[in-house]
């Protein structure tokens, strides 16, 4: 579980996705989310699943990862199925049983929105997979840059998205060694009902976040001796480029995308 | 001119509260290699942080090339020239990759990326930790992540390095290592260094020791006349290294031995020859 948490899920393979800009992958996967929710045919979503296809296959990654990349979530998709089936009404009844009924537009919308939550998941994965968090913090803040003006704090996100998978690790390891101190000392976080077992974590909790606040002050007292003084005049060592590729990238998607939505 | 100069500095935390620091004077000239022991509560980590002006005297002052702490316009030239490397190495690693991180001081200066490339590069030759650059820092050693903080430091190309109890929590390896990184800043690339410890071995290594017991130094000199100083060592809860200690004794004994002797050859050769006599 660690091991995930820590680098995200980034695969690092030589493809011109992963080469391609955070930024170009960060619009292109908006263009889709938009695009998701403007189709509503299924001839619409096949060429959409032909779309995901292609940017896996150019980002050299194994189907099967993606796929496996629904299982977390695969009970809201199907809860989203269900309900639908059973609660939304219009067209024929399909089937019926006592008092539940399944009529022709809750299979339909049912199973739109079941192919949506599936394509939206799969292709926000793809670009995880394919863009280490460190870029995707860069590209978001370069995004979010013209937002300043009116008071979005790109740089301050950025950097408290970088402290945070920073200090990830080092927490979870620190709530361990606190668990085992505490377990040495015959505390017991497995057994009882569930309120029982989220008041045994109080003691390990209490722990966790004095020492937490204790890092971020040291921390605040390093970053100020290293002339940290927000993102006023700083620069950055890897500065990222759009290069011609990204703006192919854009383009191509932009018009598959958009010839879906308004043809289908 | 002195690097640093500290004139009557007094200093505490709160108003009703007592003085932490009670009048300290001190200079530190550039190229110099001080290291400054005292027992807990001595006062020698709040001095830490009067040097770049992350706390600032009530009374007195502190000059870094001639330029007050106190003055708002200063800190940043002087938190360039005075580099800090804090006790715990988790807690001022910012970034999740190695060369990230380090370049993370650069970048507050400004710098352009070329320039941040080269120096990150530099500075990780430095430490000797060149082969870790794309690592994750809690994939390091506590030594190796104190080298890391090290070379943030150096990628900013600082005057002084001071550093505020860095082997504290690290295991004997892992001090000796940053240890001789940072004898090889000083000699080698001839960077002031103001060393703060409760470590007494890491005290010989020093031009300059300085003793601080309850807000004052309490006294100052090279390792060989502080150390020969035994009894008043013991007087401020500091230990003594024991082959000084050793020699110390036995000089008190009645023994023909003096209590400077550093190492153990000499302390050997010492006895040998004594006993050749008898």
């Amino acid at each position: 579980m660690l091991d995930e948490i820590m680098i995200g899920q980034y695969i690092e393979r030589d493809s011109v996705v992963h080469k391609s800009d955070p930024r170009t992958k960060i619009l292109v996967v908006m263009f889709f989310i938009t695009t998701v929710f403007l189709i509503n045919t299924f001839s619409g979503y096949f060429i959409l699943a032909g779309f995901i296809y292609l940017a896996t296959m150019m980002a050299k990654i194994n189907l099967k990862r993606i796929i496996k990349s629904i299982k977390p979530l695969t009970f809201i998709i199907l809860f989203t199925l269900v309900i639908h089936l059973f609660m939304t009404r219009g067209g024929d009844v399909l089937w019926q049983w006592r008092f539940l009924r399944i009529e022709e537009e809750g299979l339909r919308l049912g199973l739109f929105m079941a192919l949506r939550l599936i394509f939206l998941i799969t292709f926000t994965s793809l670009l995880t997979l394919t863009t280490s968090p460190l870029e995707l913090t860069d590209g978001l803040e370069r995004l979010l840059n013209p937002f300043k003006r009116i008071g979005v704090p790109a740089h301050e996100l950025a950097m408290m998205m970088t402290i945070a998978l920073r200090f990830i690790p080092t927490l979870l390891e620190e709530a361990q060694k606190i668990m085992n101190a505490q377990k040495a000392r015959g505390a017991d976080f497995e057994s009882g009902n569930l309120i029982k077992k989220a008041k045994s974590l109080i003691p390990l909790l209490v722990p966790l976040f004095i020492n937490a606040f204790r890092r971020a002050d040291d921390l605040a007292l390093a970053m100020e001796s290293r002339c940290y003084r927000g993102g006023e005049n700083r620069t950055r060592m890897n500065v990222l480029m759009l290069a011609t590729r990204d703006y192919l990238i854009m383009a191509t998607s932009l018009i598959y995308l958009g010839l879906v939505a308004i043809l289908l | 001119m002195p690097l640093i100069e500290i004139a009557d500095l007094c200093y505490r935390y709160n108003q009703d509260q007592d003085w932490i620091l009670k009048g300290v004077d001190l200079k530190v000239d550039s190229g110099e290699f001080v290291v400054i022991v005292g027992h807990n509560g001595s006062g020698k980590s709040t001095l830490a942080k009067m040097l770049n002006g992350l706390l600032v005297p009530d009374e007195g002052e502190v000059l870094v090339n001639g330029k007050a702490t106190s003055r708002e316009e200063n800190i940043w030239e002087i938190r360039r020239q005075i580099g800090m490397v804090f006790q715990n190495p988790d807690n001022q690693l910012v970034a999740n990759i190695v060369e990230e991180d380090i370049a993370f001081g650069p970048e507050n200066l400004g710098l352009e990326s070329a320039v941040i490339k080269k120096r990150v590069e530099e500075a990780l030759e430095v430490v000797g930790m060149d082969k870790f650059r794309r690592n994750a820092p809690h994939n390091l050693s506590g030594g190796q992540k104190q080298r890391i903080a090290i070379a943030g430091i150096l990628a900013m190309h600082p005057k002084c390095l001071v550093l505020d109890e860095p082997t504290a929590m690290l295991d004997p390896v892992g001090r000796k290592d940053v240890m001789t990184t940072v004898q090889e800043l000083n000699q080698e690339l001839g960077m002031a260094v103001v060393h703060i410890t409760h470590f007494m071995t890491e005290a010989l290594l020093a031009d300059r020791i300085i003793v601080m017991d309850q807000g004052k130094i309490v006294l100052e000199g090279t390792p060989q006349e502080i150390f020969s100083q035994v009894d008043e060592i013991k007087k401020y809860h500091l230990d003594v290294p024991q082959l000084t200690e050793l020699a110390f004794r036995l000089s008190q004994a009645g023994l023909d031995v003096s209590p400077d002797i550093f190492n153990v050859d000499e302390l050997v050769e010492k006895l040998c020859y004594l006993k050749s006599k008898i």
